[in-house]
């Protein structure tokens, strides 16, 4: 009988063993995904670490924007195509206009100049009809109550993941909605990173944040904090689609933060299920299980592995632009224009920690799309004659495309104007910076170090942000000439940085007051070997003047506290954009923002009373002649000033494989995905195609084996066989 | 012996004690709170306000280990000290700082870790005992050269150019399995594979140096060659005598390392895309998130007082003289 049973058990067992191995083996052996996975309309992409919020009032990290960007709908976002970029309604019904107002009360024009408006609203529509995911937050019982709150602990007790939540609902997106998640900025257990910003911004936020934190000290740690009670003119329902939100003074660039996650909405339901005993416990929280109105939801949340957004089943009707910049069409991106989002059902993003995997599974055609590292840039791309890159003959084999944008980004070398040597706004000072500005040469650093994905920086403001200027126009006259001949920039003459560190009182790189050589402090994150190569090129940079450079590398928390402190002397720092406005660049330069005095992000300490000025006139104005003139005059004080040293500008490079359609960079939008089209049955076709097993290795390693175990054999048989004399004369 | 293992566990409190001052103190005098949070709220906006929030609403306002506006006892307890670490021997975990569950994240990470470590661990175990034992059969001669050479060799080369290679020629050249991955359940074995193989490879040279250097030492003493005075066979001798002679030095690498295969491998996890507590833990530190290194080290800690105890235990069944007072 137990000898029967043992059979039978065997027997099951191997049935599973010999059906596992069939289910591996109905695609490509080495296929990652279940079988048949590839043959639906499904996207395939990576994720390099897990994200480590999905709330959007908290998450403001590109590698989080990614999910949340997906799922969650502010009012506004950037049209997928259009450039330069443009902002266009999403949930809101219509784009939002300012309305302005003394300090009485009374209402201005909407061409008052900034300094008389003590206040703006934006009134904000939200289309109706819009509605959430399914979500259990919304499930009601019978008599219309929620049926998950309060939950009973036994229910909970047999809930391990989220999808074991049997019931879910849904309901329509109203004002309330956008107006909650506002309070949210203030919540004392969210801890929004822009609060601190937009408590500058919206009216009674702060005097919000300061309430609520007091409230949440009387409460235990989870427990549920009513953040919809205590009075906030900052943000008020008008009607059940309409919201107003008052900002202090006159703010323009909120338009932007509007397409940001930041602003998307949130129901108060999902906050109070959450906040339930034994919630925090199973991972269930607002930061980790996201509930929007987004042509995607996440239906399965596994950071240390996979992330999958699966079609928004109640996602409303949005469609592919018809209309876009001039070479669209010829593109083939309106090919899908009219057509009803997203065109993909899902999309799966797996956790590739390492560059290597990541892009041997893409050119296997398991990853749809991928970055290029500088380890597989020298396969994927070839440099032309004319320093414009190409896809390598072997990606044009594979049918792989590659797409290049210029990124919102500013990379620069930074000096600390509190600096006695380097800063502060004497002539000296300003002709040493100058001098360092020349001779340190990007061009050089972009090609030795970035494959050439980067372009040369002339200011502060990268291409495609409003106020930057091409050509002759654009370029640094303290660094560059225009040699119209060639119609490029062209370095100055190292003779010229010479001149101006002697006249800086440091000829030949020594102090004409002690006759000692000139020695500065770089600060920098980068260290170990990898980085050594970097370090050295900047020591070589500065020796071409015989300045002495002391690199001083040091990890992320001791190089954020020099800088915070103004210990640094140079350092190198960069800025990607939030919006795509000059304002979100040039602030970086603003006196009142200097790290040292108020904390801010103008991480050089520069402070020049004009450009202070120009810049409180010019952060609110509109795009235009008159706002070009003031930029134009802003750039040229930075770069006389030479607080940074304007280094690059990256680039993005992508490629994707021929199945993927729909394909346009857009460094700003965040929702992307639901424009994106996979040709499944061509993916499949190429898969096999590439991903033929081998087996002869198999047998080489099999004879191998035999011809090592063999011999060894046949010794121990002749040892077993052996007499003593044998044995002792071997 | 009861008694023994009781002496030995109420040792582990003070050596566990002992490993989280370290720790605490190690990790607090590189990072201070306020560098957790800034690490935790982004390189932008950040004002001094938002880092006292997140400290306080994460309990790193307290002192680290004198609470010297507190009274009586409330002195010593009230610190971040005795706050965040003293827990750990009730395994409370806590939450680590995004919010995420730590016992949850180890159960379920563990997992992973294991399918990995423990085919690798006895597969390995079988194959370079059995190994060791064929070189020391064929000591001085052609193979046994042939071997030991190959092993030093082996043993020269870089864990990071085996997972690499193996991940070239295996999983892209040659299309047998998946590059990188995990699939939870039986359809795991796919993704399995080459990792176990990889760590096979990677482990072949030092142990099977290691395990044929202590069977040459036992093959050379006396009762060996009473044993093949006696007429047994060679196969019986290395087998049965000197396997079961060398077994307390096996052991002692061997048994202690058993616990410890739960906390999984640093870089066949992260290269495989294994979601185990190896990668678990390199991604907490490179994220400054003291919640989960310091319950990992702890973790670790028990781990190997545990794999101390069990060898100590283990000695007593493969050597009867060997008696645990």
């Amino acid at each position: 009988m137990r000898a029967a049973m043992h059979g039978r058990w065997t027997r099951g067992w191997l049935g599973v063993i010999v059906a596992a191995l069939l289910a591996g083996c109905s695609g490509p052996v080495n296929s990652p995904y279940a079988p048949g996975e590839t043959e639906r309309t499904v996207l395939f992409t990576a994720f390099g670490e897990r994200p480590k919020h999905l709330d959007p009032a908290r998450s403001y990290s590109e590698d989080q924007y990614l999910f949340i960007g997906n799922i969650y709908e502010p009012p506004l976002q950037y049209h997928y195509l259009k450039r330069p970029y443009q902002l266009e309604p999403l949930t809101a019904a219509a784009m939002p206009s300012a309305r302005f107002f003394d300090a009485a009360g009374r209402e201005l024009p909407a061409d008052a100049p900034a300094a008389m408006v003590a206040r703006s609203e934006y009134e904000i529509r939200v289309r109706p009809g819009i509605r959430y995911q399914p979500h259990p937050a919304f499930a009601r019982k019978a008599d219309g109550s929620p049926r998950y709150v309060p939950i009973d602990p036994r229910e909970l007790a047999g809930i391990r993941r989220f999808q074991d939540f049997a019931e879910t609902g849904t309901r329509e997106l109203t004002a309330e909605d956008f107006v909650y998640q506002i309070r949210r900025l203030a919540h004392p257990r969210v801890q929004s990173p822009i609060l601190g910003l937009m408590s500058e911004h919206i009216v009674g936020l702060k005097e919000l944040a300061a309430t609520l934190a007091e409230e949440a000290k009387t409460l235990p740690r989870d427990a549920y904090l009513d953040i919809g009670r205590p009075a906030f003119e900052g943000a008020v329902v008008v009607d059940r689609h309409t919201y107003r939100v008052r900002i202090r003074g006159k703010y323009p660039q909120f338009l932007y933060w509007l397409a940001m996650p930041f602003f998307s909405p949130v129901p108060e339901e999902a906050e109070r299920f959450y906040r339930q005993p034994g919630m925090a416990e199973r991972n269930f929280s607002l930061d980790w299980q996201p509930v929007g109105t987004g042509a995607f939801h996440l239906a399965e949340n596994d950071p240390n592995r996979v992330m999958r957004l699966r079609r928004n089943p109640n996602f409303r009707e949005d469609f592919y632009p018809s209309e876009g910049e001039p070479a669209d069409a010829g593109a083939g991106l309106l090919a899908d224009a009219g057509k009803r989002l997203p065109l993909v059902d899902e999309v799966v993003f797996t956790l590739e920690k390492e560059d290597v995997p990541y892009w041997n599974k893409f050119l296997q055609g398991y990853y749809d799309a991928s970055g290029i590292s500088s380890d597989s840039f020298d396969q994927a791309i070839r440099i032309g004659a004319d320093g414009k890159p190409d896809l390598s003959p072997e990606m044009r084999e594979r049918g792989i495309a590659l797409s290049v944008a210029a990124r919102p980004t500013l990379w620069y070398l930074g000096f600390n104007m509190a600096d006695p040597v380097l800063g502060g706004t004497a002539e000296r000072a300003r002709k040493l910076r100058q001098a360092i500005s020349i001779a340190v040469d990007y061009d050089e650093f972009i090609s030795i170090f970035t494959n050439g994905r980067a372009e040369r920086a002339h200011g502060p403001l990268p291409p495609g942000i409003f106020g930057h200027r091409e050509g002759a126009a654009g370029i640094n006259p303290v660094v560059f000439t225009w040699d119209a001949e060639r119609g490029e920039a062209r370095r100055r003459d190292l003779a010229e940085a010479r001149r101006l560190l002697a006249e800086a009182g440091y000829p030949n790189g020594r102090d004409t007051a002690t006759g000692k050589p000139l020695t500065l402090y770089f600060d920098t994150m980068a260290s170990g070997p990898e980085a050594k190569s970097r370090l050295d090129w900047y020591r070589k940079q500065f020796a071409k003047l015989d300045i002495q450079l002391v690199v001083r590398s040091t990890d992320y928390n001791r190089f954020q506290d020099k800088i915070q402190k103004g210990n640094a002397q140079m350092f190198e720092w960069g800025w990607n954009a939030d919006y795509p406005d000059p304002e979100n660049f040039l602030f970086l330069l603003y006196g009142p923002n200097a790290k040292i005095q108020g904390g801010g992000e103008n991480a050089s300490n520069y402070r020049n009373p004009e450009f202070d000025r120009l810049f409180d006139q010019m952060k609110n104005m509109d795009n235009g002649p008159e706002r070009q003139a003031l930029i134009d005059r802003m750039v040229e004080i930075a770069r006389a000033d030479a607080p940074w040293v304007f280094a690059f500008h990256p680039r993005s490079f992508g490629l994707r494989h021929g199945w993927v359609m729909n394909a346009k960079p857009n460094q700003m939008a965040h929702n992307a995905l639901k424009y994106r089209r996979v040709e499944p049955a061509a993916r499949v076709a190429y898969q096999t195609r590439w991903n033929r097993p081998a087996w002869w290795p198999l047998a080489a390693s099999g004879a191998l084996l035999v011809a090592v175990v063999w011999p060894a054999l046949l010794g121990y048989r002749r040892r077993q066989r052996a007499t003593m004399r044998e044995a002792a004369d071997a | 012996m009861l008694d023994y293992i009781l002496r030995r566990v109420l040792y582990a409190f003070p050596i566990l004690l002992g490993v989280n001052l370290l720790t605490f103190g190690l990790f607090f005098m590189v990072n201070t709170p306020d560098d957790m949070a800034r690490i935790h709220l982004g390189a932008k906006h950040v004002t001094q306000e938002a880092i006292e929030t997140w400290k306080r609403e994460h309990g790193y306002d307290k002192p680290l280990f004198f609470n010297a506006e507190a009274q009586g006892v409330a002195k010593a307890a009230d610190t971040l000290f005795v706050e965040k670490s003293l827990k750990l021997f009730l395994f409370e975990f806590g939450a680590a700082d995004d919010g995420r569950d730590i016992a949850r994240e180890i159960q379920t990470r563990m997992w992973p870790s294991l399918a990995i470590a423990l085919p690798t661990f006895l597969v390995g175990l079988l194959c370079y005992v059995s190994f060791a034992l064929l070189l020391a059969f064929f000591r001085g001669g052609a193979l046994d050269t042939g071997g030991v050479v190959l092993c030093v060799a082996l043993m020269s080369i870089s864990g990071l150019f085996y997972v690499i290679g193996g991940q070239y020629l295996m999983g892209k050249l040659w299309n047998w399995f998946p590059i990188s991955g995990y699939q939870p359940g039986w359809a795991a074995w796919p993704f399995l594979v080459m990792p176990v193989i990889v760590g096979l490879v990677a482990g072949i040279g030092d142990s099977t140096r290691f395990y044929r250097a202590l069977f040459l030492e036992e093959i050379g003493k006396d009762y060996v060659r009473t044993a093949r005075a006696k007429g047994l066979s060679e196969p019986r001798v290395l087998f049965r005598h000197v396997l079961g002679n060398a077994m307390i030095p096996i052991l002692t690498g061997v048994v202690v390392v058993i616990p410890r295969l739960f906390l999984g491998g640093l870089i066949i996890e992260s290269f495989f895309g294994i979601p185990g507590l190896g990668s678990y833990t390199i991604d907490a530190i490179q994220a400054q998130d003291f919640a989960i290194v310091r319950s990992m080290v702890f973790l670790g800690s028990v781990l190997y007082i545990i794999g101390l105890v069990l060898t100590d235990l283990s000695y007593t069944l493969v050597d009867p003289r060997v008696r645990l007072e």
